[in-house]
């Protein structure tokens, strides 16, 4: 499947993962993260049973202690 | 535009700015001198001697709670700024009641944890608001790693990787950049909304 993620097209061997391993996959090891799917919050009680498919967008925040 | 074009455009306008230290403090100045009307800040913090490193405070003014001297020393700047200031630590239920007035949301937290915070809760209760956010500020020089992206409502400023810590502390110049980033995003939507 091809996916966006964080506005670049990533293309993945599967046709579908969950938020958990898509993260796994692209190294997102922050412990905080805001993650986005097709303009939707998922919060992180969700990542396991949030599926990524074909053609969604996703953006993926660290978040970075600094202010 | 002129600047008297785009002071009679800010001055309608309401700015919410979460958290007074390095990044809403300078982010406050910035929009009280380009004339943004109404500014509501909040914060728990006292000055402390740490800040003096970064955030728009004096000397003087340490022990002082954040909110009230922000408030004075804006004053100072552009006595025509009208400022609330809201002394409390905010979270997911009166973070809502606080800004839901405002046109934007600065978030100018330290923690990332508060930063997860105001980003869920924005985005599930106040989804029409721009939110712009601080991320990746810590250090020095990588002028150009700090930049903006947008995700729909959410802004980020910042170059979302570098960590406060110990040996990577947050100081003004970039700090700075960061904030006047953020305040440079407000006039961006701001006054091309009023254009376009």
């Amino acid at each position: 499947m091809k996916i966006t993620l964080n506005n670049k097209e990533e293309t993945f061997d599967k046709n579908e993962l969950t938020i958990r391993e898509l993260l796994e996959l692209s190294n997102f090891s922050y412990k905080l993260l805001i993650v986005k799917v097709n303009g939707k919050l998922v919060r992180k009680e969700a990542y396991n049973n949030t599926v990524v498919k074909d053609g969604d967008d996703v953006t993926v925040l660290h978040l970075v202690t600094g202010g | 535009m002129t600047f008297e074009e785009i002071k009679s455009i800010l001055k309608n306008h309401t700015v919410g700015i979460a958290g007074a230290g390095g990044l809403g403090s300078n982010c406050a100045v910035a929009l009280s001198r380009v004339g943004v009307g109404k500014l509501i800040i909040a914060d728990f913090d006292v000055v402390n001697e740490t800040n003096l490193n970064r955030q728009y405070f004096f000397k003087d003014q340490l022990g002082e709670k954040k909110v009230s001297a922000l408030k004075n020393n804006i004053k100072r700047i552009n006595p025509e700024t009208e400022i609330i200031i809201h002394d409390l630590k905010l979270n997911e239920n009166n973070l809502v009641n606080i800004y839901k007035d405002c046109d934007i949301i600065v978030e100018a937290f330290d923690l990332a944890e508060m930063k997860q915070m105001i980003i869920e809760t924005c985005m599930s209760k106040l989804p029409d608001k721009p939110l712009i956010t601080g991320l990746g500020i810590a250090g020095w020089g990588k002028s150009n790693e700090i930049r903006i992206r947008q995700s729909e409502n959410l802004y980020i400023c910042g170059d979302e990787v570098s960590e406060t810590s110990t040996q990577n502390p947050p100081l003004a110049p970039r700090v700075g950049i960061a904030a006047n980033m953020q305040a440079n995003t407000v006039l961006e939507i701001l006054l091309n909304k009023t254009q376009g």
